[in-house]
């Protein structure tokens, strides 16, 4: 068999490929296993083959949240890294950037993600956000009202919040 | 220029290796990596006949019958193009009418490719252009293989990501028929740029990603709570609104009831906070993300990518190397410069290693091969099926790490069929590397 022939053979091989990689599967891989997370974070993975689709606890060990162990769902989108990841928190919560349909607001998941940026990035914003919830940026307008005018009595609410229970009118997750 | 002449006569060579059989495999690539070879002559096509041949000869692949493929193939035909396939899965909306003249308003809701390809055959003499109404997407690697030329006029990042990295993945540099350049154009309102990518010999697409910015998006902050603009209203409609009312039920911005909807909702929330401007046609724009088309811009764009076809097949002067800017909301300008190819490109960095091993080898005798392997040196590399999208082995997170361990006591024949490709990253080198694992018999 000619030297030509072999190649050809090679070539047809390679191209009856099943499954080409896609662009944002291949930034996901080196992103995912470049995940830094300080000791208060854990990523789940329900499947090891998939992780394009995972979990992410924060259990913040600081600040008005801390005690609390917070879900988020991250979903890597097939255009990612020049669309960011579609993150949303799994638990009703009180806080001011957080709604309760899970939604959050962070820049660096809407307005200011750019592809240079990476998960550590989001999970920074994350942290962030439960040592410093800010209510200039209100999602949650009443959390971020109250947090305006008493804060004492707005961190008194976040604590009993997260033991969970209906409070005007809302029924909290339990996160403790 | 006279500087990287030697390096473009051997890219036109490995273009077209048939048009110049004298020239032998090994000088075309050991020209390809001396770039520092200086020639000196432009290289020029022999004569008017020889060029009618190249043209006659090569098939070029249109992607998109939009504005910028509208105007391309009327450019490509009238340049003396006789081959071209055009691809694109859309259908003609009256919207496009403005700009895309190859349509007629009889033509509404027939298949853009269809009915282009039509009207160029009609228009001009000896041009044969094949439709196909289609995604690219959905394409076979035999539809691909044909075409000597790629000339892209699309409206998405993704598109060109996706065409990028096929071309990219199909390109081996060992056999030059595989090497199909890509012009890709595009334009945004009085903007636009061209560029040409040679797969694995200029940067590709994806080498340039990290430089762009995302169309605009408004904070959610802003959007539920200090709506200031008529588009803060509009997005608070889909984005809050129809989540809420209709959880189950994405908006399909193509559907005029749930335009309709999404419309009258804005338009109440603008009322409620006293901004003006929502109108139904804004929520179309602000929705579906249109950019306005400007059709002197894609005319510009279009021209620009058409010349570089033309030259590319024809070797009659230098092409552009390989991105061309032109701006026309400042004045005019416009800037020529060659983008770098990035070593650690998840497209083109990726360098293909081909590796024999016996079956019985286990995941982690493999590891330990690639760590001490002199031209790889991985340390802690991460391993994945390109095949299968198993993940064979991956450092880290803690979770990924534990799940995957059990793999590494297996022997490769359980993880993986020979020949198998498997993307590898490491965490500590901005690689990917591709590793083909062949079992020795």
């Amino acid at each position: 068999m000619s030297l030509w022939a072999l190649k050809k053979q090679a070539v047809a091989a390679e191209r009856a490929k099943p499954n080409k990689v896609n662009t944002a599967q291949l930034r996901a891989q080196k992103d995912v296993t470049e995940l830094d997370l300080p000791k208060t974070m854990e990523a789940l993975f329900p499947d090891p083959d998939d992780f394009l689709n995972f979990e992410l606890v924060i259990s913040p060990d600081e600040g008005l949240y801390r005690g609390g162990r917070f879900h988020f769902t991250f979903h890597i989108v097939p255009n990612y890294p020049y669309d960011p990841p579609k993150v949303q928190c799994t638990q009703k919560i009180y806080h001011p950037n957080i709604d309760l349909d899970g939604k959050i607001c962070l820049n660096i998941l809407r307005e200011d993600w750019k592809p240079v940026l990476n998960l550590n990035s989001i999970v920074v914003g994350l942290q962030f956000l439960f040592l410093e919830p800010n209510p200039d940026d209100p999602l949650n307008k009443d959390a971020a009202e109250h947090l305006h005018k008493n804060s004492a009595s707005f961190a008194s609410q976040v604590r009993q919040c997260m033991q969970g229970g209906v409070f005007n009118g809302v029924s909290y997750d339990r996160v403790v | 220029m006279a500087l990287d002449s030697a390096k473009y006569q051997a890219l036109y060579r490995a273009i077209l290796p048939q048009r110049f059989p004298s020239i032998a495999m090994a000088d075309v690539l050991s020209a390809t990596e001396n770039s520092a070879a200086t020639d000196g002559a432009v290289p020029t096509a022999a004569d008017t006949d020889e060029i009618r041949r190249l043209l006659h000869d090569c098939k070029v692949l249109v992607v998109g019958a939009g504005g910028l493929g509208c105007e391309l193939l009327k450019d490509l035909a009238l340049s003396g193009f006789q081959d071209l396939h055009v691809i694109d899965m859309d259908t003609i909306d009256v919207s496009n009418l403005n700009r895309q003249f190859l349509f007629r308003l009889s033509d509404v809701g027939k298949p853009k490719a269809v009915v282009a390809a039509a009207f160029i055959e009609n228009r001009v003499q000896g041009a044969k252009v094949t439709p196909h109404y289609a995604k690219i997407q959905d394409m076979a690697d035999d539809f691909y293989a044909q075409f000597q030329l790629v000339v892209c006029g699309l409206d998405s990042v993704e598109a060109r990501r996706w065409m990028n990295a096929y071309l990219v993945g199909q390109a081996d540099l060992a056999n030059p028929d595989t090497i199909k350049p890509m012009i890709d154009g595009g334009t945004e309102g009085f903007n636009g740029q061209a560029r040409v990518i040679i797969p694995k010999i200029t940067s590709c697409y994806e080498c340039s990603l990290d430089l762009f910015k995302k169309q605009m998006v408004y904070p959610i902050c802003t959007i539920a709570n200090t709506p200031r603009l008529p588009e803060h209203c509009i997005e608070w409609a889909s984005v809050i609104a129809w989540p809420d009312h209709f959880p189950d039920q994405p908006v399909d911005t193509d559907n005029p009831k749930h335009l309709r909807w999404l419309y009258t909702s804005a338009s109440k929330r603008a009322e409620q906070f006293g901004i003006r401007g929502v109108t139904y046609t804004l929520t179309q724009g602000v929705v579906k993300n249109i950019i306005p088309a400007i059709a002197s811009t894609n005319a510009i764009i279009a021209a620009a990518c058409a010349n570089e076809a033309l030259k590319l097949v024809t070797s009659c002067h230098l092409h552009l190397d390989n991105y061309m800017m032109y701006t026309g909301t400042e004045g005019v300008y416009t800037y020529t410069y060659a983008y770098s190819r990035r070593a650690d490109c998840p497209v083109c960095g990726q360098e293909s290693k081909h590796l024999t091993v016996a079956p019985q080898l286990t995941l982690a005798e493999l590891l330990d091969l690639l760590a001490e392997s002199p031209d790889i040196q991985l340390a802690s590399p991460s391993l994945r099926s390109a095949h299968t999208n198993r993940s064979l082995y991956l450092q880290a997170p803690p979770q990924l790490e534990q799940r995957t361990r059990p793999n590494l006591s297996k022997p490769l024949t359980e993880l993986m069929e020979s020949g198998e490709e498997i993307i590898v990253t490491d965490r500590r080198l901005p690689i990917y590397l591709s590793l083909v694992v062949s079992f020795s018999p």
